[in-house]
């Protein structure tokens, strides 16, 4: 089945929050945000600004009826700075006017006197000024030191990794609505309706009974809208609940870009030690996490990194810690894999400076590790239905890998100016929210008298293709036309307490939850039949809209069926309440089974470099995918499709820059690059592989959101290996993304030293 | 006056307005997206339709969101709206993507429609457009593109074997019919206008408005301004006596397309896919990329190489005068224009059998990106010597800089290794490149050592290797 959506979006009749038509008197708003990085306000000037025409009004801090925290899992974040100035782009003042335009020019209007403080801006030097979010997490697994000594082989490195902006193409927007008495409706572009609730809750002075949160789809959001869609909604909120009018806020493309957070930039150090038969015996990694000025979800984040952090390995001893650094940029917060393919890069960049001093292929040291079943993660969970290595077979033998592998020797050798190198990129990703009680989720289904069906859940519709996987479930179930069944808005009032579409878990937990709803009216129906038939439940079934009795028509229609039940006064609406079992984790002990499952898969990536002009083309990416029982093969392999090519930017072109003040140069679309047609490889392969699924996934089809991103990291080592086949003693350098400027300067370093481009010296005559 | 879709509309809005503002804000048609405002993503494209003096409609895809309603005029806006059919159905188009799974969150989405209906549309004028041009300029961060490449290939093998005109397009369902009636409709239009037709100079010049618009959209946006590309003065390319005269409104597709071009040119397609996108091409004018003074604008670079001159012409005193293009850049962003002096053509001497030209630009992202170094060089060789050299090379200094001591060390020498390895200590003094968020300086010097080797690699592969340039 396709995406519902499919027909409204390629008609141009989605719509999207700024789409909705105005309510008479919106008031349109827009933030003034601090223009430095770190500092003390000392004075705020709003009269000429508030004196400008078609201004409402300009709110701070002050304007607060309830508390000024919007923080989420620390209380450390306040709505609008008050004092302390945390990063540039921090908002400090919300201006309310009749139009976007009245609003604009007001903002110029404000001035703001700040006493600067120098800023931190990299997670070393945060480490070094003892800048912390949160307490340092370790985890240990075996004796790392004693492993240590007995290793043939011991490497050491360091890493960087960049962040990553969001680039949803629907930039963060909110619309509140007064409604009546102190109410506030609130309509969203959020991953998280709850949380926006809460916060606005709290913000407002309100119970969180008299805000209601609406999410109708999201134009993207990857994490970006999980946490960060949040303060937009919480101050259009304010605006509505003090201007009793409504108030739309969407932020112009370089406000979203300069006032919200990205995907963690990580230092890392690692050591590895490998024996005589290239079997990792231990491995130590320390992470830094450039975690911004508020926690916002990095510790979560944080976490997910050390649990990721050996990737597809088995490790018997490891050591894995990772500080959480506060500096003075934007709150970086959720990007798809959430601190996984942060750790997973280390891994891999271990593997390959100990290869490249091996004089051998990373592959051999891979494949050498990979995990087998009943092996133990550092954090004790033990793989289950391990499929590293079946996913690594699958991926070689189906992709003739080593034919490919000398097929690009032999191209390497007879070309002079590009040369090809081939990566393999093994992954594993652990599914659930990795804080427990999150684990959980409810539905609500409603059977109308026509035969037609509502579904709420607590799941956000943004490109991922939950609703229409929804709409599945329910549609199996029920055994009718997917076109009875309408997949209502996220709403809060019909559906509350929900965790945020995230963490690749929003099908499964939704899923299951509405599972088990449609599976309660079904068994009443079933018993409506059967009385009505005069015989047996158990021998009463659904199929096609018919009622069976023993496999056999029974002349009754599902339309009939349902109007039977209401007259005799069954209930045709459910509630279901879904929780994950088995899952458990003990921070103390940082042991525990937080993983409901694992996720595997094998990328093969080839990539080819000039070494002329230093530019590159990542030529084809191989998959072999575990998909589980991919309920929706459309759907999952755009989401794997889809994935890869985030990661490839991540690794590759998408370059955040910020300078020593903490100013994002990479303001805009023109110097912050994403991948474009031209950009992806001409081939993507994907090949499923042959599984029988997982019990925890909904249908048995694996969470898909997540996993696939980090197969990107291959196309780093893909350049890296071209390189060294212009250059068997290069140096490795694990400093992603992976730019035509670094690997231009890699190749001719050794031209650059012997001798520099005398121009230096010109200058200074 | 103009068309939306197939409505004929006078609109109150003044002539700055973006496009895309008018169509979202004053018309609440909102299938066309807003995402960055800066022509880089392509969810605002549409086609602007303009009849052209055979009596045809010409139509091209632009990006909405830095276009003036004023360049609209007398044309006709086509939306996602006016591409769907009248019944509800899916048009062939939407069904290719729809089978495809090319469509996740949507945002995105009705851009695409849009540019691979250019692409159908410009079938219909005998002209093939690859898919991957088609979409040079429409971004997608949920599907990786590569289910949007399915369905644009599906369409385009469509296209191939139908061959259609207009009237096939609307029988194979990838228009919808009133499409048919729009060049009658156009051509009413402009009988109604010719008459207040007079060119106005009073406000901000702009060609294709898409270095104004990126820069200062929201301002522009409110009130009128002196649109260039419908002067007929200023457009045209012309041959005479082996030089070529170009209106300056020319657009960079214009030259790309232009079939005298291509055969003195013959890598001109590809040298110029590296230039911007599809939609930016159509609307981007060679005077505008000039006037914009930017170090790496491409287009400056290219006709630094080719020996430019700029016909400039005072409008109040109604006085011309002519300077060489490396004349005209001054200092960062300052060019030797006048004020209420605009630029009116260009010529350049046409290459002849012994004129070699190459272009070469590396930027981080290879195409729809502004350039790290870019270099354009025009040498003629004779007996394996230099007769001529012009080299020129962007984003190394404050302006697009013509490297004239390395172009005059280079004249009379011999083609050899040894000659370029002079060369490029000249050039590493004529130049003086600083970081920047596009590379370090170091980086840009590195690339324009390298690009300078690149052009003669390329043009004399038996000639050159880079080990003995690099030795
Ligand atoms: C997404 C995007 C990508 C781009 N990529 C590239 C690229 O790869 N390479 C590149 O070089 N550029 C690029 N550009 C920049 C831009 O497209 C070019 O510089 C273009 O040639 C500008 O022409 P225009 O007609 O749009 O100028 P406008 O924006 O209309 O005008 C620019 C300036 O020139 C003045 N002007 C225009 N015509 C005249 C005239 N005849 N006489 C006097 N003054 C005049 C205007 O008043 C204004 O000051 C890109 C722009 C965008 C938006
Ligand atoms: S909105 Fe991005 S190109 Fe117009
Ligand atoms: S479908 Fe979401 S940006 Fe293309």
């Amino acid at each position: 089945m396709k995406n519902i959506d499919s027909d409204k979006h390629l008609r141009g009749e989605s719509l999207y929050l700024d789409d909705l038509p105005t309510l008479q008197g919106s008031l349109h708003a827009m933030v003034f945000a601090s223009p430095t990085a770190h500092g003390l306000l000392q004075k705020l000037e709003l009269e000429e600004a508030r004196k400008s025409c078609g201004v409402w009004g300009i709110l701070t801090a002050r304007d607060i009826p309830g508390e000024n925290q919007i923080g989420n899992i620390i209380p450390d974040e306040p709505l609008f700075a008050e004092k302390e100035i945390h990063y540039r782009g921090q908002p400090i003042a919300l201006i309310l006017a009749e139009s976007r335009e009245a609003a604009r020019q007001a903002r110029q209007k404000i001035k703001v006197e700040i006493e600067e403080f120098p800023a931190v801006t990299t997670a070393e030097e945060a480490f070094e000024k003892g800048m912390f979010i949160t307490e340092p997490r370790t985890f240990t697994m075996g004796d790392v030191d004693r492993a240590f000594a007995k290793c043939a082989h011991v490497f050491e490195g360091k890493t960087f990794t960049n962040g990553q902006e969001h680039l949803y193409l629907e930039t963060q927007a909110a619309y509140a609505i007064p409604a009546e008495g102190d109410q506030i409706k609130i309509i969203s572009s959020t991953q998280g309706p709850s949380q926006v609730q809460k916060a606005a809750a709290q913000v407002l002075g309100l119970p969180m009974h008299k805000i209601e949160v609406e999410v109708i789809r999201l134009g993207g959001g990857f994490g970006g809208k999980e946490d960060q869609a949040t303060p937009w909604a919480v101050m259009a909120a304010l605006g509505a609940q003090l201007s009793r009018r409504p108030v739309k806020l969407v932020l112009s493309r370089s406000d979203d870009l300069l006032m919200t957070g990205k995907r963690h930039p990580y230092s890392a150090r690692f050591k590895i030690g490998l024996d005589e038969n290239l079997k990792i015996l231990a491995y130590e990694a320390r992470f830094l996490q450039n975690a911004g000025a508020a926690a916002d979800l990095s510790p979560a984040v944080a976490e997910r990194t050390l649990f990721h952090a050996t990737n597809s390995y088995f490790v018997k001893n490891a050591r894995l810690s990772v500080y959480s650094c506060r500096t003075h940029l934007p709150p970086n917060t959720a990007f798809r894999g959430f601190g996984g393919p942060q750790g997973m890069f280390v891994m891999e960049a271990a593997i390959a400076l100990a290869a490249q001093k091996l004089k051998i292929e990373a592959r051999h040291i891979q494949q050498a590790n990979l995990l087998q079943e009943g092996d133990r993660f550092p954090y004790g969970q033990r793989a289950e239905q391990a499929l590293a290595r079946k996913s690594w077979e699958t991926a070689y033998l189906h992709y003739k890998a080593d034919d490919l592998c000398r097929k690009a020797e032999d191209f390497n050798k007879k070309h002079e100016y590009i040369k090809k190198g081939v990566a393999f990129m093994p992954i594993c990703f652990g599914i659930s929210f990795t804080n427990t009680p999150m684990n959980q989720a409810r539905a609500l289904v409603h059977v109308y008298r026509d035969g037609s069906v509502g579904i709420s859940t607590g799941a956000v519709e943004m490109g991922q293709g939950v609703n229409t996987k929804m709409l599945q479930v329910a549609a199996s179930c029920f055994s009718i036309q997917p076109e009875r069944i309408k997949i209502e808005t996220t709403n809060t009032t019909r559906v509350a307490n929900t965790s945020p579409s995230a963490a690749s878990a929003t099908s499964d937990l939704n899923g299951k939850a509405l599972l088990k709803a449609c599976e309660q009216i079904k068994k009443r129906l079933l018993k409506t039949a059967a009385k009505e038939l005069k015989t047996n439940p158990q021998k009463i079934s659904l199929q096609n809209e018919c009622v069976l009795i023993d496999k056999k028509d029974s002349g009754l229609r599902w339309e009939e069926l349902v109007q039977t039940a209401l007259l005799q006064r069954v209930s045709l609406s459910e509630t279901a309440h879904y929780a994950t079992p088995k899952i458990r984790f003990d921070k103390k002990r940082e042991k525990g089974r937080p993983f409901s499952y694992h996720v595997y898969g094998t990328a093969i990536i080839t990539a080819k470099v000039d070494g002329l002009r230093g530019t590159y083309q990542i030529e084809s990416v191989q998959i072999a995918h575990d998909f589980g029982k991919s309920m929706n093969t459309a759907i999952d392999l755009g989401q794997v499709e889809g994935g890869l090519v985030q990661g490839l930017g991540w690794m590759c072109m998408e370059e955040l820059a910020y300078d020593k003040n903490g100013r994002l140069l990479s303001n805009a679309l023109s110097t912050y690059k994403i991948p474009d047609l031209f950009s992806v490889p001409e081939r993507i392969e994907v090949v499923p592989l042959e599984d029988e699924g997982h019990e925890a996934a909904i249908l048995k089809s694996k969470a898909v959101g997540e996993p696939p991103l980090m197969y990107g990291i291959g196309a780093y080592f893909a350049i890296l290996n071209a390189m060294r086949a212009f250059q068997s003693d290069l140096e490795p350098f694990f400093n992603a993304p992976m730019t035509p400027e670094k690997v231009l300067t890699g190749l001719l370093k050794k031209q650059v030293k012997n001798k520099p481009l005398h121009v230096e010296k010109r200058q200074i005559g | 006056m103009l068309y939306l879709n197939d409505q004929k509309l006078s609109p109150s809005a003044p002539s700055g307005r973006s496009i895309l503002e008018f169509i979202r804000e004053e018309q609440q048609l909102k299938g066309t997206k807003l995402v960055c405002r800066e022509g880089d993503c392509g969810a605002c494209s549409v086609l602007l339709g303009s009849l052209q003096a055979d009596g045809k409609l010409h139509y091209q895809n632009i990006t909405s969101c830095i276009a003036p309603l004023a360049n609209a005029y007398g044309k006709q806006i086509v939306t996602i709206e006016g591409l769907n059919l009248k019944n509800g159905r899916l048009n062939r188009i939407q069904q290719a993507l729809k089978e495809a799974a090319a469509t996740q969150c949507g945002f995105c989405t009705p851009g695409f429609v849009v540019a691979l209906s250019n692409m159908a549309l410009q079938k219909a004028m005998g002209k093939d457009l690859s898919p991957k041009d088609a979409l040079s300029g429409n971004i997608c961060r949920c599907t990786g593109y590569k289910s949007i490449e399915r369905a644009a290939k599906q369409i385009f093998e469509l296209l191939q074997r139908e061959k259609p005109d207009l009237q096939k397009l609307v029988q194979l369902e990838l228009l919808p019919r009133y499409f048919l009636n729009m060049p009658q409709k156009l051509k009413e239009l402009q009988h109604q206008q010719s008459s207040n037709g007079q060119p106005s100079f009073q406000h901000t010049f702009v060609g294709g408005g898409t270095d104004l618009y990126v820069q200062q959209g929201e301002a522009l946006s409110l009130g009128e301004v002196s649109p260039l590309c419908s002067q007929s003065q200023l457009s045209g390319i012309s041959v005479k006596n082996n030089t070529y005269h170009i209106g300056a409104a020319t657009t960079i597709s214009q030259i790309r397309e232009h079939p005298q071009w291509q055969k003195d040119f013959p890598k001109l397609h590809e040298m110029l896919r590296l230039v911007a996108s599809l939609p930016i091409r159509n609307m981007a004018t060679l005077a505008g990329n000039f006037v914009n003074a930017s170090p790496i604008g491409d287009m400056s670079i290219f006709f630094l190489a080719l020996g430019a001159r700029l016909q400039l012409l005072h409008l109040a005193q109604n006085k011309t005068r002519e300077i060489p293009l490396e004349d005209f850049f001054l200092d960062y962003k300052k060019t030797a224009l006048q004020k209420g002096e605009l630029i009116q053509s260009l010529s350049c001497p046409r290459p002849d059998a012994h004129t070699h030209f190459s272009f070469e630009k590396v930027s981080k992202r290879t195409y729809l990106d502004i350039a790290s170094v870019n270099s354009a060089l025009k040498i003629c060789i004779k007996n394996q010597h230099i007769t001529e050299a012009r080299l020129a090379i962007g984003g190394v200094k404050a302006i697009p800089l013509f490297c004239k001591k390395t172009s005059d060390f280079l004249k009379g020498k011999e083609l050899c290794s040894k000659t370029l390895r002079q060369a490029t200590e000249i050039l590493q003094d004529e130049i003086a490149p600083i970081s920047d968020v596009r590379g370090s300086a170091t980086y840009k010097r590195l690339l324009a050592q390298q690009l300078f080797f690149a052009h003669f690699i390329k043009l004399f592969p038996k000639t050159f290797k880079l080990k003995t340039l690099l030795a």
